[in-house]
């Protein structure tokens, strides 16, 4: 049998680095893109790095949501809650107690870990289409919840986190987030650890089993994994970094409101991880990338720009529901995980 | 305080409220119970019945009543012909396969909406009623065109009911609904029937539409609400199920017309919301059905 | 040699609604046989292992496994204790590699929990290994979907290998192969009981007599007759039993 997916025979790993990485053309494909991020500061306009810096945030959001949606096969409609947790419990934390920019950061991580760890205990009960309805329905109870109690949270005009909140200091050097320049690197960096981490999580053991519970889950159990343990490490690890993005955006942007746990974002990080190839591993990015540079050129011209929302979700879910990586890695470069 | 002519009150608005929401909720059902399809776009097909009364009562000339009728005819029928191409050329294509019909609704519903906004704009149109006659009570005057759209309701109701019970169409889609490939095998135009079933859907949310917007105004974002009471509905009263979703309606919008009086509308949303996801989550049979058998 | 029973049955019964599927089953099983369990269609042959591996809860009875009650353990837990199963139908993992379909099987084993246990060398070294074993080794690398039909069998019985369990349960494993592949099946059992107890449903009689040690013959879920092949096929009851029935 003649089939072109019989690549290199399988690394035996028995030097240090092959041990640890298993796809050294995808790892290196990694690195290459985070140089190559890191070098737009010098040849792109202001205007345009911060726009980067939008994306390098939102995609870590998609990127959350490909762990769950791509790698593990659970497609939910409800992951704004978990980018509202933590924009809200970092930025909240940020305005009342002053904490300092780290801690709130991590108060946000935290919280939303404990927020998807809970949802995806209840959630994760159901499947298929009840999955999504529950997801959606208690996104909505959530950002129902961020409007009742407005005189918090600040509801649908939000809250803008006082100036002397928005810097600290790394190792003596002092950060400033009202500085485009540090914006763009700390949210790059940040981008970069969440992708590194995500290469070995979906690349490594616990990846297999996400893949393993996609493709079959009653296989899985039959093979002696507890797969609802298996569903629920996937839902907590992708809430958690769909929350780091939240905290994250808050903190850089120095804003939280209603509108960041409403429906719309929720939508925002299936769109883009749909486009940019679901359970790949740039996806999310090169997703986030050109679906935010096509909205943004569209709001100049029309008050209804997110009609491409809706028209890219039916064409691309018609005719690509693999996405452009995905498709690439059917076609040409199997390695492209 | 005297709490009657409050409780009565309620009472009658939790009526029209009731009667709105269990057209809007059994076409939602009804496509979910032939078709098994989640129609996220059902809230925008509402909305568009809403403008397309707007309009029809502001470019026709002649008495309110007149643009009314018109409504009650035009818009169920241009949403009922764009919910059957929508049908055709997407949802079909896909093969109805579960995920992909989500977020193919998804997408109808950011197309709608947005189309709506880019015809119609930002603002809130309002309509005249149909006829103004106020019925006294000894404590306040109630609308008269109100308890027309708890009539109007029922009596569209009961015509649905006929239709699947006693005409042919129905026994067509009772057949599917039952068992799709048997229904395939005795030469049943499955096809034709999903279609049509997806468009009779939707022409229930563009009646109730119609029939909403001289008490609410017309509103490019007015979708989301009937969206989410009706998938309450629905789900509480059981998936599919049409007497499970006629008694939730009336429930629902019963409790919440005296929940609002009572309460912020954010909060009774918040418990109803959840109460979905519970539902779903411990008893997704739903409160009304008994378990196993499916009224 | 004194035998060691590895797993044994008490009662075990499941119904469905008024059918009795499996009914009052009382089984044991030695360690280090090949069992075979034959029977007409719709004895309860796969209800009860499907009872067995914990697939189905059971509604009456007991499944006691080297000497441990696991009636109401999930069917994960029970793999674990070293009961594996394969599939009737074949049941892999189509979009996956032959290599990446036993892994998961062998981490299953190597590395049971998230944290510790074995590294990825060895998982890959061990499921190299298995497929190596039923005659996939040259094809490690090939998408499973599209192998031929025998030999999704064969990835099969590698996954359930690659376990390593005390028992290996297979369902009909032989049906669809064609009379070549059927040899080498049988060929592959045999070098599985060398360290496994195997328990195998198969309706192809030629199977049966050349690989079990002993015949358990189920019928309308009860306990028909059990023996050696010599014994099964002079028994009157049995051949009462398959008469009309193509066995």
């Amino acid at each position: 049998m003649s089939l072109d997916t019989t690549q290199a025979p399988p690394e035996t790993g028995r030097g240090s680095p092959a041990r640890l990485i298993h796809n050294g053309r995808l790892f290196a494909l990694v690195l290459a893109t985070i140089a190559g991020l890191f070098a737009l500061q010098f040849v792109l306009s202001d205007y345009l790095v911060l726009a980067v810096t939008r994306i390098l945030i939102m995609a870590v959001f998609a990127m959350g949501y490909n762990m769950l949606m791509g790698y593990t096969g659970l497609l939910s409609l409800g992951h704004a809650m978990f980018f509202g947790a933590g924009l809200y419990a970092a930025g909240l934390s940020s305005y009342y107690w002053g904490t300092s920019l780290p801690v709130s950061f991590l108060i946000g991580i935290l919280a939303s870990l404990a927020f998807s760890f809970v949802i995806g205990l209840l959630a994760l009960r159901t499947q298929g289409v009840s999955f999504m309805i529950v997801t959606l329905m208690f996104a909505q109870a959530a950002y129902l919840a961020t409007l009742y109690f407005s005189r918090v949270t600040g509801g649908d005009q939000g809250l803008t986190l006082p100036t002397d909140a928005r810097s600290f200091s790394l190792f003596g050097a002092a950060m400033d987030m009202t500085s485009d320049t540090v914006r763009f690197n700390l949210a790059l960096a940040i981008f970069a650890a969440v992708l590194v981490a995500m290469y070995f999580v979906t690349q490594g053991p616990l990846g297999r089993l996400f893949a393993a519970v996609r493709e079959n889950e009653p296989r899985t159990q039959m093979l002696g994994f507890d797969t609802y343990r298996v569903r629920l490490a996937a839902f907590t690890i992708s809430g958690t970094i769909s929350g780091l993005a939240g905290a994250l955006y808050g903190l850089v942007f120095g804003y939280i409101g209603s509108a960041f746990a409403g429906f719309h974002y929720s939508i925002e990080a299936l769109l883009f991880t749909l486009v940019g190839g679901p359970g790949t591993l740039l996806g999310p990015l090169l997703g986030t990338a050109v679906m935010t540079m096509l909205i943004d050129r569209l709001s100049g011209i029309t008050t209804a720009y997110l009609m491409i929302v809706g028209v890219i979700l039916i064409l691309v879910n018609r005719w690509f529901p693999k996405g452009i990586l995905g498709t690439i890695r059917e076609r040409a470069l199997p390695w492209l995980k | 305080m005297d709490l009657a002519p409050y409780l009565l009150l309620a009472g009658l608005e939790g009526l029209v409220q009731a009667s709105v929401l269990m057209l809007t909720a059994l076409g939602l059902s009804l496509v979910f119970g032939v078709m098994r399809v989640v129609n996220v776009a059902h809230g925008e097909f509402f909305m568009a019945g809403a403008l397309i009364a707007w309009a029809c009562g502001a470019y026709i000339p002649g008495p309110p009543a007149l643009g009314f009728i018109a409504g009650l005819l035009v818009a169920p029928l241009a949403v009922g012909a764009l919910a059957w191409a929508a049908d055709r050329t997407i949802l079909q294509k896909i093969g109805y396969n579960p995920e992909g019909t989500i977020v193919s609704t998804i997408g109808m519903l950011y197309i709608l909406q947005q189309g709506a906004l880019l015809t119609f704009g930002p603002d809130a149109r309002a309509v005249d009623a149909p006829f103004y006659y106020t019925i006294r009570t000894p404590w306040f005057g109630y609308s008269s065109y109100k308890l027309f759209t708890v009539a109007v309701a029922f009596a569209l109701v009961a015509a649905l009911w006929l239709l699947m019970r006693k005409s042919k169409v129905g026994l067509l889609m009772r057949a599917t609904q039952f068992d799709r490939e048997t229904a395939l095998n005795f030469g049943i135009p499955v096809g034709k029937v999903y279609s049509a079933v997806f468009a009779i859907g939707a022409m229930m949310a563009a009646v109730a539409g119609v029939l909403v917007v001289p008490n609410q105004q017309a509103h490019y974002l007015m979708g989301t609400d009937p969206l989410l009471l009706s998938f309450v509905v629905v789900i509480v009263g059981g998936l599919g199920s049409i007497p499970g979703t006629i008694a939730a309606a009336v429930l629902i919008g019963l409790s919440d017309g005296l929940l609002s009086v009572f309460f912020s509308p954010t909060l009774a949303k918040i418990v109803s919301t959840l109460l979905v996801a519970l539902v779903l989550i411990f008893k997704p049979e739903g409160l009304f059905t008994v378990k196993g058998r499916r009224a | 040699m004194a035998e060691v029973t590895l797993l044994e049955t008490r009662g075990l019964g499941r119904s469905f609604e008024a059918l009795k599927a499996v009914d009052g089953v009382d089984f044991k099983l030695a360690e280090g046989e090949i069992r075979a369990i034959i029977g007409p269609n719709g004895a309860g042959k796969s209800t009860f292992v499907s009872l067995l591996s914990g697939r189905i809860p059971p509604s009456e009875g007991q499944v006691i496994f080297a000497g441990q009650d696991v009636s109401k353990l999930p069917a994960h837990k029970r793999v674990r204790l070293g009961i594996a199963y394969t599939f009737q139908i074949t049941n892999i993992y189509p979009s996956l590699t032959v290599l990446e379909n036993v892994e998961i099987a062998a981490q299953s084993r190597l590395k049971p929990q998230l944290f510790g246990g074995a590294g990825e060398a060895e998982i890959r070294a061990a499921a190299a290994e298995a497929a190596a074993a039923v005659g996939l080794g040259d094809r490690l690398e090939t998408v499973a979907g599209v192998l031929a039909y025998g030999h999704q069998r064969l990835l099969e019985v590698a996954m359930g290998l690659a376990l390593k369990p005390r028992l290996l349960i297979l369902d009909e494993p032989t049906q669809g192969l064609s009379d070549s592949e059927i040899a080498n099946f049988i060929e592959v059992v045999r070098r599985v009981n060398r360290e496994a107890t195997v328990l195998v449903i198969e309706h192809n009689m030629d199977v049966v007599l050349a690989l079990a040690d002993r015949i358990t013959v189920l019928e309308r879920g009860r306990l028909l007759a059990e023996g050696t092949p010599a014994e099964i096929t002079a028994n009157a009851a049995v051949q009462a039993a398959y008469l009309g029935e193509p066995a």
